[in-house]
């Protein structure tokens, strides 16, 4: 890749001490203007790669090019091409909002007229304007992310990172901010690499979606294509008598393999040529077994991971070791 | 070079303004160093007695203590302030922008020197109100607070190397009674001559501190003493370069990880 605005990555490893690896060969590339997500559980290696990519961290192994520069050799020239929220909002609780961005702003480089109107600008698109002589100490974590974001924008850069900016907001802040990414991507053209253990957000927001799981990427598409490739809907049945389980799961499991779910319930991905709906309700009829809900779920992209890895993305990476633990 | 002053500046602002807005690290500041410096002065008044005692009053023999005394407790804010920086993650927001690592480093310090200049003139005035003869001065005061912030600016950039070496509010906080230990290993007690142990005289003899102390209290109880200043300035400089050049290393090292 010559001098883009993208990202690209050949054979990325990060071992930590006591021999975590918690990165294991990524590679990947992101187009310029492209949103990415990065999607995977917790300790799978998504902020460990954002270390990586944004100069903090340097990798044990591969090479990067960030802009079309290399992150361990041309580290200043990444930096001044990046933006980057990272998963903490790392804020001075003494200083205000605006404080902030003077000093980032300056810090950047930017014209001392212009930095007071730029950090004015960016409160007002992150709806912080009347904050903005707060501290930021009394912020909600909503509102910490959103000048997160702001600090990442001061210097107008042509690539972001974000990770897991929405972990913790309710559910108000988190459609605001999506709703600042997807207009960053489209009205300025920024490329935004994003990671997110949120299946809603990858795939709301991104153009790809890159699947993480124990350091490796086991997937990679739109969410579309992704979902596509899986290509079956699942049943799920809840029996109207508990003790009617197992029976009910016999039936269903003429149409497809169970997959994991609730344990009152019954879940089938079902099989080609399987049938739909309806033959599934014939089928209970038959057998004379009532259920309470019968629902038909299309593809998500946690049915892409458990396909990929053989477990759910919701408590995957409840066992497995933290990549930032580990380098502490 | 333009851009070095720009990012100084504007972290010195930052560092000047969070400290300002705690009022709890101000007090501390200013309080208890001329808390121990009424109860020394006070307790040890008798020790003006002894034969030999280069000063009429313990009064002025003691003023050194609150100046180096506060000197430290600056050094241990700085230090805790960075370290907190480190832990918090806003250390890697910094090293995300295009700032020269210099910057940070002199940025905070001069936070420091801020401190120090504000902490020297409110002692001096306290001091002098109670009945601090400085013998040297109004050129001499002018002396003192100038070695005291050479002081604060040495402390200060020990307390950065500590911080940006363990990454750790605790470890700098934990450093706090070696520092305390190390003034009381000087001759911020007693001159040298008096102390009567002989380990004790010799800890108080190649421990630097003893010279800063007494570089800075020759200004007044003598008046212009060139070798105790000499040695004085000289001590601070070399502390200050030693300091620096530590501080530096430990955050290019921090930074290239």
């Amino acid at each position: 890749m010559g001098r883009s605005e993208g990202i690209e990555a050949e054979g990325l490893i990060r071992r930590f001490r006591g021999g975590v690896t918690a990165v294991d060969g990524v590679d990947l590339r992101v187009e310029p203007g492209e949103v990415y997500g990065f999607l995977g559980p917790n300790g799978a290696g998504k902020s460990t790669t954002v270390l990586m990519l944004t100069t903090l961290l340097p990798p044990s192994g591969g090479t990067a090019r960030v802009a079309g520069f290399d992150i361990v050799k041309e580290g200043p020239q990444v930096r001044a091409m990046i933006g980057a929220a990272l998963q903490e909002a790392a804020l001075d609780n003494f200083l205000t909002g605006r404080d902030h961005l003077k000093l980032q702003a300056a810090l950047h480089g930017l014209p001392r007229a212009e930095r007071r109107k730029r950090g004015a600008e960016l409160l007002e698109r992150v709806g912080l304007s009347e904050a903005a002589d707060r501290r930021v100490r009394g912020y909600s974590g909503g509102m910490r992310r959103r000048l997160d974001l702001a600090l990442a924008l001061v210097h107008r850069p042509r690539i972001l990172f974000l990770d897991e900016p929405t972990t913790g907001l309710d559910p108000q802040s988190r459609s605001a901010l999506w709703a600042e990414v997807s207009r960053l991507a489209r009205d300025d053209g920024v490329t935004v690499f994003l990671t997110t253990q949120y299946l809603e957000e990858a795939d709301v927001l991104a153009d790809r979606v890159g699947i993480i799981d124990r350091g490796k990427i086991v997937a990679e598409d739109t969410p579309e294509a992704l979902k596509s490739e899986i290509g079956r809907p699942s049943v799920e049945a809840t029996p109207a008598n508990r003790d009617e389980r197992d029976a009910v799961a016999k039936v269903l499991s003429r149409f497809g393999q169970e997959i994991p779910s609730q344990p009152e319930t019954v879940s089938v991905r079902l099989g080609h040529g399987a049938g739909g709906l309806a033959a599934v309700v014939r089928a209970l009829d038959a057998e004379n077994l009532k259920v309470s809900n019968l629902r038909l779920d299309e593809p998500t992209l946690d049915d892409v991971f458990l396909e990929k890895t053989g477990r759910s993305l919701e408590g995957a990476g409840d066992d497995e070791p933290d990549a930032e633990e580990a380098q502490a | 070079m333009g851009a070095l002053f720009t990012q100084v500046t504007a972290l010195a602002a930052r560092s000047i303004l969070r400290t300002a807005r705690q009022p709890a690290v101000m007090i501390s500041a200013l309080l208890f160093p001329m808390m121990f410096f009424a109860i020394n002065a006070n307790g040890l008044d008798a020790a003006s007695r002894i034969p030999g005692f280069p000063a009429d009053s313990y009064l002025d023999f003691a003023f050194a203590f609150p100046l180096v005394q506060a000197s430290l407790f600056g050094a241990i804010t700085a230090g805790s302030d960075l370290a907190r920086d480190i832990e918090s993650g806003f250390f890697d927001r910094l090293s995300l922008t295009p700032m020269r690592p210099v910057s940070l480093l002199l940025g905070m310090l001069f936070g420091v020197i801020a401190l120090g200049l504000l902490q020297g003139v409110v002692f001096l005035s306290v001091g002098i109100l109670f009945g601090v003869d400085v013998r040297s001065g109004l050129p001499g005061m002018i002396v003192l607070v100038g070695l005291m912030i050479f002081v604060a600016l040495g402390f200060g950039a020990l307390g950065a190397t500590l911080a940006l070496r363990t990454g750790s509010v605790e470890a700098v906080e934990s450093a706090f009674p070696l520092f305390f230990v190390a003034i009381f290993m000087s001759s911020i007690n007693l001159p040298r001559d008096l102390i009567e142990a002989d380990w004790f005289r010799f800890v108080a003899t190649i421990n630097p501190i003893s010279y800063l102390v007494e570089g800075i209290r020759s200004l007044v109880i003598t008046g212009w003493d060139t070798q105790a200043l000499v040695l004085g300035f000289g001590c601070a400089f070399g502390i200050v370069a030693l300091a620096l050049a530590a501080a530096g290393t430990s955050l290019r090292t921090r930074m290239a990880r």
